[in-house]
């Protein structure tokens, strides 16, 4: 679906630019001059370890937050310079599927998925019912369009949010943790859907993840971050025979290296031998 | 003597804060709610989580509040041989402050605290940064027709509530204690004037009032910390706050309106 | 919840409030007897007012026909003002009628009471009663009466 506000940008151009982006927040630095590139029509993923800011960047990608510095361009728009309503132009092109799912608690699997629809098209009963039903077939939940999101597991609270965020047929999909908490048979679901979805319609995705094995299996290219900076990038098999500890510690799992096991202490002895404060 | 004086400025600082976005809040909802006018099917589906489901609260305790009055008043009068009189008492009382403000302190414990509790879960559960992402204004979509309904069905709640009052007080004093059927009535016409204490004391005033709760509530659960120990927190002070609220402003436009 | 449901629930609802609404004005209140402003005036002058307020009711024989709509100190005179809107339907109360502040009861709320005269002509919008009789003032009366006693046993 193409915007008439939308520029031309050359279908080779990456369709999300980050430059110098810096993000603080209560006086941390979350992100010191990132810059990525997020090519279009390929699954992206962007790993790294708690904390470090990942469902952040997604949301300065969607115009959530504001950067301290630094641009953000999603097809050619500059997400924070825009005016509001182009920010919501551009937002209806793009899906988002949140950690939680974020389904609307009082209305139906079939009601969600009609949800952007109905407030953003004019489209006759009929129409919303093939458009929903076809977004329901494709992750497997039409027979459950019926049933209310507390009566899913997390595993189909995820694959109803995604039909929700394809509802619009957007050019971009961003998922945040996608597979965190599921049980391997929902992982291995959401991966294949993932990467079908994306080659189906043809979209764009953004994967931040820290399942390893799993968002290795899908991504053409993962961006690893590590203390507020980009320390790896590359096709998944380049980054396994990476030299970077940093990437080689996230990639193998290795409790200790450049993120420490211990948080920050004064030395264990000195601590013991202080006793109990008065 | 630093560390207090720090606290207090940190906790000036705060209330002001508070303050401030609670206005500001309230502009955008006012500005949001001018453009719901073609989808009031929203607005209509919150009148009934507000408004209907509150209505049994509102009758029962109205019920009773005018039997009280009743009994109360029957006591007091009878000393005088004023018996007659208290179709006047119960109905002065029931339209110029117990109608609306027992009505309005109902509200906020029933209706204000579902509201806080709703919309700071749906924040909590990420489902207003969804609606965002969406492209969907939340201020629009959730808070202003929660807003509306409840400057809505506030008036409405409160007339229920003051003419089963005086339906509570008629049971009592005429069908109980024997006071006399045309006098409670009469007396009561004769006294009770349409604009100082029906449009005045029950409709200005329980406008007022649900404007101010429901504006409270919307806010404490659009402001809150999306945790549920936040949400508990903020559906807490939606009911102390809005009730203060309510008592004082009460005083303010019972001085206003009746003060000749 | 089903949407019709909803929709006629709130129907139900709105339709009780209007309806509690619609019984305050009319029944508990007066809506018939508070559309004052459509009746005409009438001026009478008071040594004394007593406790007379405004929107205190006008009676002839006992019958409610109008409302105090106005009390002013007459600078002039060193009197009250009185203006009181009588209604409409009322029209024939003869024009030297006399007026009087009365109390409802020993200890009740104060208002006028009207003494039709025998004149052919009737008040018009404007006009004035000239005869009145002003507020019995509960210490005067008290005094009066302890004098005429203590005239009486001084005798």
């Amino acid at each position: 679906m193409s915007s008439p506000s939308s520029p031309h940008v050359p279908t080779g151009a990456p369709i999300v630019e980050v430059r110098g982006l810096s993000f603080r927040r209560g006086g941390k630095a979350i992100f010191d001059e990132v810059d990525l590139d997020i090519p279009r029509g390929k699954v992206t993923a962007i790993m790294g370890p708690s904390g470090t800011g990942k469902t952040t960047l997604l949301k300065l990608i969607g115009g959530q937050l504001r950067p301290d510095a630094g641009v953000v361009r999603v097809d050619g728009l500059d997400v924070h310079a825009i005016p509001r309503d182009r920010l919501f132009e551009l937002r209806k092109r793009v899906g988002m599927l949140f950690q939680s799912g974020a389904l609307l608690t009082d209305l139906t699997v079939f009601e969600n998925v009609a949800f952007p629809l109905r407030e953003h098209t004019r489209l006759d009963e009929a129409l919303i019912r093939t458009l929903v039903l076809s977004k329901l077939e494709a992750v497997g939940l039409r027979g459950a369009r019926h049933l209310y999101p507390r009566e899913l597991s997390g595993g189909m609270a995820r694959r109803a949010a995604l039909a929700r965020a394809i509802a619009l047929d957007p050019m971009m999909v961003l998922y945040d943790e996608p597979f965190s908490g599921q049980d391997p048979i929902t992982m291995g679901i959401l991966v294949r859907l993932i990467r079908r979805l994306n080659d189906a319609l043809g979209l764009t995705s953004i994967v931040v993840s820290h399942d390893v094995p799993e968002t290795c299996s899908i991504a053409d290219q993962v961006y690893v971050l590590a203390g507020g900076k980009v320390v790896g990038r590359g096709a998944p098999a380049e980054l396994q025979a990476s030299e970077s500890p940093w990437v080689r510690q996230f990639i193998g799992g290795l409790p200790d290296g450049p993120v420490p096991f211990h948080h920050p202490a004064v030395p264990y002895l000195d601590d013991l031998l202080a006793g109990p404060p008065r | 003597m630093t560390g207090s004086l720090a606290a207090l400025g940190r906790w000036a600082i705060g209330v002001f804060g508070r303050l401030g976005r609670g206005h500001l809040f309230l502009l955008q909802v006012l500005g949001a709610s001018a453009t719901l006018l073609p989808r009031f099917g929203l607005v209509v589906a919150q009148i009934w989580s507000v408004g209907v489901l509150s209505l049994l609260i509102i009758i029962v305790a109205g019920t009773f509040v005018g039997m009280v009055l009743g009994l109360q008043g029957y006591n007091t009068l009878v000393d005088f041989g004023a018996e007659e009189s208290l179709g006047v008492a119960v109905a002065k009382s029931l339209t110029r402050e117990l109608g609306p403000v027992i009505a309005a302190l109902l509200f906020a414990g029933r209706a204000g605290s579902a509201l806080t509790a709703e919309i700071g879960l749906m924040k909590a559960t990420e489902q207003l940064e969804g609606m965002e992402m969406m492209a969907v204004d939340p201020l629009r979509r959730v808070v202003a027709p929660r807003f509306l309904a409840g400057l809505i069905a506030m008036p409405l709640l409160a007339a229920i509530f003051t003419a089963i009052g005086v339906l509570g007080g008629y049971f009592v004093g005429v069908g109980l204690l024997g006071v006399d059927d045309g006098a409670f009535w009469s007396q009561m016409q004769a006294k009770v004037e349409l604009m100082d204490d029906v449009v005045n004391g029950v409709v200005v005033k329980s406008l007022v009032f649900g404007w101010v709760v429901t504006w409270i509530a919307v806010f404490e659960g659009y402001d809150c910390v999306p945790t549920s120990e936040g949400v508990g927190k903020a559906t807490t002070r939606t009911v102390v706050h809005s009730s203060l609220a309510v008592l004082g402003l009460d005083f303010v436009l019972t001085a206003l309106m009746f003060n000749q | 919840m089903n949407t019709r449901t909803v929709e006629i629930g709130v129907g139900v609802f709105v339709a009780l409030g209007f309806a509690a609404l619609l019984m305050l004005a009319m029944r508990v209140s007066n809506l018939a007897e508070s559309g004052g402003g459509h009746g005409y005036s009438v001026v009478a002058h008071f040594d004394n007012v007593g406790g007379l307020k405004v929107r205190s009711p006008v009676t002839i024989a006992g019958v409610r026909v109008g409302r105090v709509s106005d009390i002013r100190y007459d600078s002039e005179h060193y009197v009250a003002a009185v203006t009181m809107s009588i209604e409409p339907q009322f029209d024939r109360i003869p024009a030297d009628s006399s007026a009087s502040v009365l109390t409802a009861g020993l200890l009740g709320e104060q208002y006028i009471g009207l003494e039709p005269g025998g004149d052919e002509t009737s008040l018009k919008d404007g006009d004035e009663i000239k005869f009145t009789q002003s507020a019995l003032v509960l210490e005067q009366v008290v005094g009066q009466f302890l004098f005429s006693k203590a005239s009486e046993g001084s005798k």
